[in-house]
C-alpha cells in the first residue's frame, strides 16, 4: 500500500488507484466531469488537475496512477487557477442557456462552474452551434451544450455493449452522436441521461416538467422486471414525474432499464379509482361496501373447493399474505402466484432463486444460461453479465433462441436436446463448466413454462450437481423471474395446484368464483363464467373481464416488499397516495375479510409484516439474501425436443404499467421498426 | 453521400488489404482501418462512401460509428465525391507569404471553381489545406498524390494545361529547382558536381 501525501495529510492508499481516488479517500473534492467510477478514464476534460510535487505541470488527477512518496496539492493557487482556466474554456462554447435548460437545478457544469470557475469570460466570439441529434424516444439532446466529455459514448460501448455513439469530426468540428441517426438499440440507453453532466441529454417524456427542487424524492424499488432495482420516485403533488436510480451495489449498481426510467407515465392512465360492479353487463361505479358486498353474495354459496385467487406479477407480499390467509379461512388452497405457468415448487427454497445473487456473477466464471434472454427479462443482470465478460475468462453457452447479449455466446441449440447431454457430461460445454471454479446456470421463463418445464429443473439441477455448481460458499444454481411479485408469493406458498388446472376447472365450471389479484396475463377466456373479481390498479385485461373491481395501489403508492429474484425482500415505500378511492392492496383484502365475516387478525402493516415473517421467515430479512440449503427439486421426466421460446417478446410492454405508458408503446413501436418521423423532428 | 452503390474490395485492392491486416496480431485487425479505409478511398474513385465505410467496418469486424470516427476525424478521407483529380493548395503562412494567394486564383481560374468544389465536368476537385510541410519550396500545391511546388500563377496554370490534355506534369520544384536547395544555387559544398551550379 503506497504512502502518499495529499495537501499535508498523510494517507496510506490501496495500490493501484489513482490520484482523484486517493483524493476521495481523504475526503477532498475533486471536480470533474468526463470521470466516472463506472466506466473508463478518459482524462480529456481536464477540470480535475492537482499539482503534484516534481512534476512542472498540473496532471490530470483522474488519470494519474499513484505512486509511492507522492505529494499532491489540490488547494494551491496554480490548481486554482488551473480549475478556472478550464471552467473558462469549457465555457466558451457552452450555451448558458440555463434558465430553459432541464438540467438546471441538478447540473454538474453549473455546479462547479458556481465552486470552481471564475465568475467571468473573456469570449467575446461566437459561439459554435451543433445540430441535434434524434436518439430515439427516451432522450432528447441539445448537442449545443455538450462538453465532450464522453461519458455517454463510453456507457454506450462498455456498460450498455452497443456501440452506436462515438465522436466524430475534430477539434472545434467534433460532435457526439450515431453514424446515421438512429434510436439507440439499448434497454439501458437512458442511463446516458444520469451520466450527462450538462444538460446535453436530458430526458424527453420528462422535458419541461419539473425543476428538481419542486420534487418530492422517495426511495423505493422497481416491480417491472425481477431484479428489484433501487429507484427513486420522484413525485410532484399526486403525479410521479419521474424515476431515478439509487445506488446499490448488491442489486442495480446504479442503472436503471429503460422501462424501470420511463414506464411511470403509466402509471397516470388507465387507472382503476373506484369500486365497480358489473350491473346489466356493463362495470358501473360502485361504493367500496357494495362491491364488498357484490363479493360477498358470490361467495356465499360456495365452497372452498369452487374458489380459486390468481396473483399477478405486480403483486406485494404484504397483499399476498392477506389474501393467502384469507383463502384459508375460507376454506380454500387454490391460490396461485404462477400466473405464466411456471413449474417451479415452493417446498425448496433454492430451487427457485437466483442463488448465485446478481454480485455474486462478477465471481463466476462460466455461465450456462437455459430458456432465457436476460437483456430483457432483467438487464441489469445481463449488464453484470457483460462486466463479468469484460473482465475476461468468462465462458457463456445459451440453449434456447439465439440472442444478441451484448457479448459472445456458444449457442448449442434452440431445444433443450444439449441440456440433456450437460447431464449426462457428454457434452463438450459441459467440460467448461466442470473446469471452471465457480460455473453457474440460468434458468429463465422460457425453459420452465412449458409442459416439461418441471423436468428441465430436475435436468438443470443434475448439471448444477454435474459440474461443481454447489459447493462451499458457491452456489451456481439461478433460476431468473420475470415477475416482481412472483419469488414472494413463493415464499409464502402460493403453489396449489397450478394455473392450468384452475383455469380447466373454470372452464369446466368446477370453479365458480375466481379472485384475480393483479393478474393479467392469462387468457381471460378460459374464465368460463365464474364470477370474477379483479383487485389492481390498473383496467387492462383483468378488469375488463372482472364482474367486481376492487382499486388498488401501484407500486409507488404503497409501503410494500417485493422479493427479488435472488430472494431479496425489499421495501416499496409510498411516493404519492393512491387515486381516488384506490387503497393498499393488503387493506383491501382486510376490509374484504371484515365483510365477509372472517376478519383477519391483523391491522396495522406492522402486523401484516409479522405475519409474513411467520409464514416465510425470509421475508424478515429485508435487503438481505438469506442463502437457502441445496436440495431436490424438479421431477424427473421428458423433455421434449421443441424450441425453447423467451418470455418476453415484447420489452417495453410486459405488464399493466408499461401497456399503459404512451412512452413506452413508443418505444415498442421505435423497436418493432416503425420509425415513424414526425413533422417535428425533422 | 447521396450515391447509394455496393462497394466491396477489387482483387487489388483485396490483396493489399490482406497484407495490411497480415501486419497486425490476431485479433488487432481494427489497427488496420487506416491503411483500409486509403485502399477503399482510392478504389471508390477518391472518396469514402457509406457503404464503403460499412465494407471496411465488415472487413475488419468493428462497429461502423468507430470506422466512421477515424473517416471524420482526419483530413485525407473525402467523404463527398470529389473529381477525378484532387488539388490541394496549401495557403498556410510561408505558402501564404510566397504567393499562395496567385496560385489559388490561377487554380480558381483554371478550374472555373471557387475551393471547396468540384468542376462541372468532374475534372477537378479544389481544396485549400493546411500546412503539407513543404515550405523551403513554398508556395505549393498537392494534386492527387504528387506535390508541385515553387509554383507561381503561370507555371500553375500550364501544370493544369497538361493535366488537362491528359498528360502527367513533372512533379517537384517548378521553377527550376532540383530539390529544396537554396534558389540562387548551392551557397556551400559548391565543389560538390550533381549540383547545379550557378
Amino acid at each position: 500500500m503506497p504512502n502518499i501525501t495529499i495537501d499535508g495529510q498523510a494517507l496510506e492508499v490501496p495500490a493501484g488507484i489513482t490520484v482523484l481516488q486517493a483524493c476521495e479517500y481523504a475526503g477532498i473534492e475533486i471536480p470533474r466531469f468526463c470521470y466516472h467510477e463506472r466506466l473508463s478514464i478518459a482524462g480529456n476534460c481536464r477540470m480535475c488537475l492537482v499539482e503534484m510535487e516534481r512534476v512542472p505541470k498540473p496532471i490530470a488527477s483522474c488519470a494519474m496512477p499513484i505512486s509511492e512518496g507522492m505529494v499532491v496539492r489540490t488547494n494551491t493557487e496554480l490548481v486554482k487557477k488551473a480549475r478556472e482556466g478550464v471552467m473558462e474554456f469549457l465555457l466558451v462554447n457552452h450555451p448558458l442557456d440555463c434558465p430553459i435548460c432541464d438540467q438546471g437545478g441538478e447540473c454538474d457544469l453549473q455546479d462547479q462552474a458556481m465552486s470552481y470557475g471564475r465568475g467571468l469570460n473573456r469570449f467575446e466570439e461566437n459561439k459554435r452551434a451543433v445540430k441535434d441529434k434524434n436518439l430515439g424516444p427516451l432522450i432528447k439532446t441539445v448537442m449545443t451544450r455538450c462538453i465532450h466529455c464522453t461519458r455517454c459514448i463510453r456507457f454506450a460501448s462498455e456498460v450498455a455493449g452497443v456501440e452506436e455513439l462515438g465522436a466524430t469530426g475534430r477539434g472545434e468540428h467534433m460532435e457526439v452522436g450515431t453514424y446515421v441517426e438512429k434510436a439507440l438499440t439499448s434497454e439501458l440507453s437512458a442511463n446516458m441521461i444520469d451520466l450527462c453532466p450538462v444538460g446535453a441529454l436530458t430526458s424527453k417524456p420528462y422535458a419541461f416538467m419539473a425543476r428538481p427542487w419542486e420534487l418530492q424524492g422517495t426511495e423505493t424499488v422497481d416491480v417491472h422486471d425481477a431484479v428489484g432495482a433501487n429507484i427513486r420516485v420522484d413525485a410532484r403533488g399526486p403525479q410521479v414525474l419521474r424515476v431515478l436510480p439509487r445506488l446499490n451495489e448488491a442489486v442495480n449498481g446504479e442503472w436503471i432499464s429503460d422501462k424501470t426510467r420511463f414506464a411511470c407515465d403509466g402509471l397516470r392512465r388507465q387507472r382503476l379509482d373506484r369500486p365497480l360492479v358489473r350491473r346489466g353487463g356493463r362495470l358501473v361505479t360502485a361504493t367500496w361496501d357494495e362491491a364488498f358486498e357484490a363479493v360477498a353474495g358470490a361467495l356465499k354459496p360456495l365452497t372452498g373447493k369452487q374458489i380459486a385467487a390468481i396473483t399477478g406479477d405486480l403483486a406485494d407480499a404484504e397483499a399476498l399474505c392477506a389474501l393467502k390467509d384469507l383463502f384459508s379461512a375460507l376454506r380454500s388452497d387454490n391460490i396461485e402466484c404462477r400466473q405464466d405457468g411456471a413449474k417451479l415448487d415452493s417446498a425448496c427454497r433454492t430451487g427457485y432463486l437466483f442463488n448465485t445473487t446478481i454480485a455474486g456473477i462478477d465471481r463466476a466464471d462460466a455461465c450456462l444460461l437455459v430458456g432465457t434472454n436476460p437483456r430483457w427479462e432483467a438487464p441489469l443482470v445481463n449488464a453484470r453479465l457483460r462486466k463479468r465478460y469484460l473482465a475476461g475468462g468468462f465462458n457463456v453457452a445459451l440453449v434456447g433462441q439465439p440472442v444478441d447479449l451484448t457479448y459472445p455466446i456458444d449457442h448449442l441449440g434452440d431445444d433443450p436436446k444439449s441440456l440433456l447431454a450437460l447431464a449426462k457430461g457428454s457434452h463438450p460445454f459441459a467440460k467448461v463448466l466442470a473446469a471452471a471454479d465457480r460455473p453457474m446456470i440460468v434458468l429463465g421463463m422460457g425453459a420452465l413454462t412449458r409442459d416439461d418445464g418441471a423436468a428441465i429443473l430436475a435436468k438443470a439441477r443434475e448439471v448444477a450437481e454435474r459440474t461443481g455448481m454447489i459447493s462451499d460458499g458457491w452456489n451456481g444454481f439461478n433460476v431468473l423471474h420475470t415477475a416482481a411479485s412472483r419469488v414472494g408469493g413463493l415464499d409464502l406458498g402460493l403453489v396449489a395446484p397450478g394455473i392450468d388446472k384452475i383455469l380447466d376447472a373454470t372452464s369446466s365450471g368446477k370453479i365458480k368464483f375466481v379472485y384475480l389479484m393483479g393478474a393479467d396475463e392469462l387468457d381471460m377466456n378460459r374464465l368460463g363464467k365464474a364470477f370474477v373479481v379483479y383487485q389492481g390498479h390498473h383496467g387492462d385485461a383483468g378488469a375488463r373481464r372482472a364482474d367486481v373491481v376492487l382499486p388498488g395501489a401501484a407500486y409507488t403508492e404503497k409501503n410494500a416488499t417485493y422479493v427479488n429474484t435472488e430472494g431479496r425482500p425489499q421495501r416499496a415505500r409510498v411516493a404519492v397516495f393512491p387515486p381516488g378511492q384506490a387503497r393498499e392492496d393488503w387493506k383491501i383484502v382486510r376490509a374484504l375479510s371484515e365483510s365477509l365475516g372472517k376478519t383477519l387478525p391483523y391491522d396495522t402493516l406492522s402486523q401484516v409484516r409479522q405475519r409474513m415473517g411467520e409464514v416465510a421467515s425470509a421475508m424478515n430479512a429485508v435487503d438481505e439474501v438469506l442463502s437457502a440449503p441445496w436440495g431436490k427439486f424438479g421431477k424427473s421426466g421428458t423433455v421434449k425436443a421443441t424450441p425453447l421460446v423467451p418470455p418476453i417478446i415484447d420489452f417495453f410492454q410486459t405488464d399493466p404499467i408499461s401497456r399503459s405508458s404512451p412512452t413506452m408503446k413508443e418505444c415498442s413501436a421505435v423497436a418493432a421498426g416503425e420509425n415513424r418521423a414526425t413533422g417535428t423532428n425533422g | 453521400m447521396t450515391r447509394k452503390k455496393a462497394f466491396k474490395f477489387n482483387a487489388a485492392s483485396s490483396k493489399r488489404a490482406k497484407e495490411i491486416v497480415a501486419r497486425y496480431p490476431e485479433g488487432r485487425q481494427a489497427s488496420a482501418v487506416m491503411p483500409l479505409l486509403d485502399i477503399a478511398q482510392r478504389q471508390n474513385s477518391g472518396w469514402l462512401s457509406r457503404e464503403a465505410m460499412e465494407y471496411v467496418a465488415r472487413y475488419l469486424d468493428m462497429p461502423i460509428i468507430r470506422v466512421y470516427e477515424v473517416a471524420t476525424f482526419y483530413t485525407m478521407y473525402n467523404l463527398q465525391p470529389v473529381g477525378r483529380h484532387l488539388v490541394q493548395v496549401c495557403t498556410c503562412t510561408p505558402c501564404w507569404l510566397r504567393g499562395s494567394d496567385a496560385v489559388l486564383d490561377a487554380c480558381r481560374k483554371s478550374l472555373g471553381v471557387d475551393v471547396g468544389e468540384t468542376s462541372d465536368d468532374g475534372f477537378a476537385t479544389l481544396m485549400e489545406v493546411e500546412c503539407l510541410g513543404a515550405c523551403v519550396n513554398a508556395p505549393m500545391m498537392q494534386i492527387d498524390d504528387e506535390f508541385f511546388e515553387d509554383l507561381d500563377a503561370k507555371s500553375t496554370a500550364e501544370l493544369f494545361e497538361f493535366l488537362k490534355r491528359g498528360d502527367r506534369p513533372k512533379s517537384g520544384p517548378q521553377a527550376g529547382r532540383r530539390s529544396s536547395e537554396p534558389a540562387g544555387g548551392p551557397t556551400t559544398l559548391r565543389e560538390i558536381s550533381h549540383l547545379p551550379k550557378n
